[in-house]
């Protein structure tokens, strides 16, 4: 992967939109590659009991899958030297699988750091579930 | 039970050292998505400028988190865990987190608040090399719902 450039980076250009599946299975393997066993994100009858519409995704998966978009984005996952997000609604993940939307646009660039700013969108079901969600990523 | 304000400004002695395997990454990398060859070819990493393969952005909260479990789970702090949800975190890396890297956490609460019944706990984990060279720092805000 070619590593993005400055000289190729302006304020406006865009990450262009892609979706992004979320099943059971995904969650499983986030669990086990994150430690994070709580079991609404696995357990759709343990999800209910605690008032939630049904299995939902580690909010901290969502924003790795969002992060991944960057990366690519970057040419060099180590690249990404900020990333911050709220998270605003879950993702929900019925038995047959979910899935996110993700874009995202450059809001500034500073050519002392060689630094882009980057903010994120990701919406599933149409609605917005991470907030203020903004990536700095280093140039070359 | 109210989260115990008392807990403001308190920092903790580091944790760790955390272990950071080739492994670890390799799997964290592909259950978000990351199909970046830095996280799965040393080859690769190597001619990227890394020791050796580096761990996703993201990667960096499965140490804060065990680093935050002695205030989370200290039963003086007053934080009902069955009631918590993520509400906020972010990431500043000072240098990737790479495989070898033996990691310390120092945790420290940044705040306590209450906001429409519920209340809101901010922590910071600054992780650095067990020699001292500053990894990441990791910015938590847990929202714990308040009763019914």
């Amino acid at each position: 992967m070619a590593v993005r450039t400055l000289e190729g980076t302006g304020v406006g250009d865009t990450i262009e939109p892609r979706t992004i599946a979320v099943g059971r299975d995904t969650l499983v393997a986030y669990a086990a590659a994150s430690g994070d066993q709580n079991p609404i994100h696995q357990d759709e009858q343990f999800a209910r009991s605690v008032g939630l519409p049904d299995v939902i995704a580690h909010g901290m998966w969502t924003m790795g899958a969002v992060g991944s978009v960057v990366e690519e984005w970057a040419g060099d996952g180590g690249r990404v030297v900020e990333f911050g997000t709220r998270f605003t609604k879950p993702v929900v993940v019925p038995q047959d699988g979910g899935a996110i939307e993700v874009g995202g646009v450059v809001k500034a660039v500073d050519e002392q750091t060689r630094r882009a700013t980057v903010e994120l969108t990701a919406t599933s079901e149409g609605d917005k579930v991470l907030g203020r969600c903004l990536a700095v990523v280093q140039l070359d | 039970m109210p989260v115990n304000a008392d807990f403001v400004g308190r920092s903790y002695p580091p944790s760790g050292p955390y272990a950071v395997s080739a492994q670890a990454i390799v799997a964290f990398a592909a259950a978000v998505g990351s199909t970046d060859p830095v996280h799965s070819s040393p080859e690769a990493a190597r001619a990227a400028g890394y020791a050796d393969v580096i761990a996703p952005p993201t990667f960096a909260v499965t140490i804060a988190q065990q680093c935050d479990a002695v205030f989370v789970q200290d039963p003086e702090a007053g934080i009902d865990y069955s009631r918590v949800v993520h509400g906020e975190q972010r990431f500043v890396h000072h240098r990737p987190i790479t495989a070898g890297d033996e990691v310390l956490g120092t945790l420290t609460v940044d705040s306590v608040r209450a906001a429409g019944g519920h209340s809101m706990v901010t922590t910071r984990t600054e992780l650095a090399t067990s020699a001292g060279e500053a990894l990441c720092t990791s910015t938590s805000t847990i929202v714990i719902r308040g009763g019914e």
